[in-house]
């Protein structure tokens, strides 16, 4: 209900709005698809990424690959995307559940710096430093391109959502949680700790594939420039600015990595600068807009939203507890565990 | 009420994840090749005081030194278009937006451009890599992409109609230079350095064309990205010294450039350098030398370097472009060096000024791009080469001429005249006389 309500909110929304903001939109679907992602495997599972970027580019060169060798439709590659995103987090995952902390983010990191270049190494396929090309989506009819393509990726990020919020309530969402508040203790109770944890790395990264996909449709090119190891770090900043764990506060997170940049340049640019210093001073002030929402919301939007609406709640039920359910979007802290916009949900099971 | 749901298995969870990307993505490809255009306005961003351009250039990043400097110089010239009146009393108002060499951004930014700001014609984008994400884009809203700063030979492409080069093609250049070392260094060994890329690929073809394949003793190639650089270009120099290259040809960026002659220095190799116009902008190479060897060297290292130009010497005070360039960076781009990327910006804005008052006075894009294929070949200007452009031409200079650096690069000689060639075609002599700057430009 909450999916349908938020599509045909989407909708609309995308009815209304120009060509170009229909196309931050679009990048705003591609974002929650990529930090929804990134979400599972550190709020869910405490496990960390610095290269979900990586994943992403695995995701894009994939479908790259098919749409300029092959003939195969559109969602082939979407889809093949996503299951190469699936492979390569198995792959990096095997390894990555020896690993904790420090060390874990180090080995991500150095996927998010390393695998672009191989795309440098095997240019005959992959198009070396100028990519592969990748030809728009054609909308039916007289739909705007821009608008139709917020479509297909507002859906394909819905739908995404709605799959991993699912996730998170199954036995596999409930063994992830687990698994990231006692590795020993959900051993004990039969958890199988290191295959939970590849798991978590194969669905974060079959869901930075499918975005890696999107951003290449979205894009009209697949580079090893777009697939910077700044990607992967903007990522995990959005996720945090989002609310960890928190599917809903993904989507501020991916608005934020959309939009303060834009903000940031326009600010810059009130400045009347030269045009290479303002473009630094931009840089500069999404750094303090990151720094600032870091500071002043450790949980994230969802979570000052959340207290907020705990708050509301309080005073109208007049101190009548409300019960907090196993909670459908995934993980995160106790006070994330309530959504706020599915009223009346169940007690837990 | 939402349901729970239970996976059986990991694999169910995939499988669902992946068809519900199906159905969705299936919804795109079913739909046919119908036109997407959206009813371009060929009058977008021209009113009858004004001409909104814009173009994406990294103005931060790894590649924005040197190449953030271009379109601030470009806009230096448009501001003093503008005080001076305008083009047909319309004033040029220029955005830039700095992409950061990201392709994903130039693609986010040229829509920005185009959909929100309305821009007239996207002048002066910079970058392979950026402009190939956004040819099409720009392709169906039919705006113009004039002067792509990239001399891949992809600009010229009969399915871009609106899409103009504007510097030489690297193949041409490779030509050029080929041409000389055959006929001034016969029989002498030769060597290769060239980026792993379309840019040196482009180039080392037209090496080839030129310089026999039994006098090619050893072809050296490095990585662009930073991190190919990252350890230096000692190994690819040492090669080149064991096989006893004499002459070494670089197809490089002026990074990579630099490391090649620090490392040669080291070992005490000193063949006769031959350096593509990318790589060899002496003012960009001075600083670079002292940063790269801390202090060690100077600019002694660029005497003797053998380089080709298709604009006037940067040193060359006599030249009348140079002199009034200089003054409109001066008085509009305070504080900007003059060097290759300025004097580049500068003519890039002047050529665009140049197909506005061939457009006339009713400018509408197609008008522009017309006004380009049928008199952009008599465009006089800075250039030391006549453009090529016609209907079937897109490119841009066709040639160049090739000079020798002498003390630290202050001096520059030129060895040959300008020099005009196509892709495939003969190298020959441009025997039309230089031209001169309108009376009163710079003033």
């Amino acid at each position: 209900m909450l999916a349908a309500g938020g599509s045909l909110l989407l909708f609309l929304v995308s009815e209304q709005l120009s060509s170009y903001n229909d196309y931050q939109l679009a990048q705003v679907g591609i974002y929650v698809v990529a930090l929804a992602g990134l979400s599972v495997l550190v709020g869910s599972n405490g496990q960390i990424s610095l290269g979900n970027g990586a994943f992403m580019a695995v995701g894009a060169y994939t479908a790259g690959v098919i749409l300029v060798h092959t003939h195969l439709p559109v969602a082939a590659a979407v889809l093949a995307a996503a299951g190469a995103g699936a492979v390569a987090g198995v792959l990096i995952g095997i390894p990555a559940s020896r690993l904790r902390g420090p060390y874990l983010a180090g080995m991500t990191l150095a996927l998010a710096i390393g695998l672009p270049a191989l795309a440098i190494k095997f240019s005959s396929t992959f198009g070396g430093d100028q990519g592969l090309s990748i030809n728009p989506l054609n909308p039916p009819g007289t739909v705007d391109p821009e608008r139709y393509l917020a479509w297909v990726v507002l859906a394909v990020a819905v739908v995404s959502l709605i799959l991993l919020a699912n996730l998170g309530r199954s036995r596999f969402g409930r063994a992830f949680r687990a698994v990231r508040d006692d590795e020993v203790a959900s051993a004990l109770s039969g958890i199988r700790v290191a295959r939970t944890q590849v798991l978590a790395f194969a669905v974060s990264a079959a869901a930075a594939g499918l975005a890696g996909a999107l951003l290449g449709l979205a894009s009209g090119i697949v580079s090893p420039g777009g697939f910077s190891v700044q990607l992967s770090v903007s990522l995990l900043a959005g996720m945090v600015l989002g609310g960890t764990g928190s599917l809903l506060g993904m989507w501020w997170g991916a608005i934020l990595l959309v939009y303060a940049p834009q903000w940031a340049t326009s600010v810059a640019g009130q400045l009347h600068l030269r045009s290479g210093q303002g473009a630094n001073l931009a840089l500069l002030f999404y750094g303090a807009i990151l720094v600032l929402v870091m500071l002043l919301a450790p949980s994230g939007i969802q979570g000052i939203l959340h207290r907020l609406w705990e708050r509301v709640g309080a005073a109208r039920t007049a101190g009548v507890r409300r019960r907090v359910g196993d909670d459908g979007i995934l993980g995160g802290s106790a006070a994330d565990q309530l959504s706020p916009d599915v009223p009346g949900r169940s007690s837990p099971e | 009420m939402i349901q729970r749901k239970r996976f059986k298995s990991t694999g169910a969870v995939l499988t669902a994840l992946c068809a519900g990307s199906l159905v969705l993505a299936a919804c795109s490809s079913s739909s046919s090749n119908s036109s997407s255009s959206s009813n371009p306005n060929d009058t977008m961003g021209v009113t009858s005081t004004s001409i909104t351009i814009g173009a994406t250039t990294p103005q931060t990043g790894p590649a924005a030194p040197g190449y953030s400097e271009i379109a601030p110089a470009a806009n230096a010239y448009f501001k003093y278009v503008n005080a001076k009146g305008g083009v047909n009393g319309r004033q040029i108002n220029y955005l830039i937006q700095d992409d950061g060499y990201n392709p994903t951004t130039t693609a986010t930014d040229t829509r920005q451009l185009v959909l929100q700001d309305h821009i007239f014609a996207d002048v002066g984008p910079l970058g392979t890599p950026t402009f190939l994400a956004v040819k099409d884009f720009l392709n169906t809203q039919k705006v113009p992409a004039l002067f792509v700063e990239s001399g891949c030979n992809c600009w010229n492409d009969p399915s871009l109609p609106d899409t103009f080069g504007w510097q030489p093609p690297y193949t041409d250049e490779g030509k050029i230079l080929g041409q000389y070392v055959t006929q001034h260094f016969a029989g002498q060994k030769v060597g290769y350095l060239s980026q792993d890329d379309e840019f040196g690929q482009d180039g080392v073809k037209g090496l080839d064309h030129e310089i026999p394949a039994a006098s090619l003793v050893n072809q050296q190639i490095y990585t662009g990205s930073e991190q190919g650089l990252a350890n230096g270009l000692g190994t690819q120099i040492s090669a080149l010294k064991a096989s006893g290259a004499q002459v070494v040809v670089l197809y490089t960026i002026p990074a990579a450039t630099t490391l090649a002659l620090l490392a040669a220095a080291q070992i005490g190799y000193a063949p006769q350098w031959v350096v593509s116009s990318v790589g060899s902008d002496p003012p960009t190479l001075t600083g670079l030398l002292g940063a790269l060897s801390k202090g060690a060297a100077g600019s002694s290292l660029l005497n003797g370097i053998i380089t080709n130009t298709y604009l006037p010497t940067l040193t060359d005070a006599a030249n009348p472009w140079v002199v009034d360039f200089k003054a409109i960076l001066a008085k509009y781009d305070t504080g900007a060096p003059w060097d290759g990327n300025t004097e580049v910006g500068l003519s890039v804005a002047y050529t665009f000024v140049q197909a506005l008052q061939a457009a006339g006075k009713n400018l509408t894009r197609s008008g522009l791009v017309s006004a380009l294929e049928s008199q952009g070949a008599s465009f006089h200007g800075p250039g030391l080469v006549p453009f090529s452009y016609s209907s079937s031409d897109h490119f841009g200079y066709q040639g160049s001429e090739v000079v020798q650096l002498e003390n630290g690069g202050t001096t520059v000689n030129a060895l040959s005249g300008p020099l005009v060639t196509t892709l495939t075609g003969p190298i020959t002599t441009e025997s039309a006389a230089p031209s001169t700057p309108p009376s009163g430009l710079g003033s």
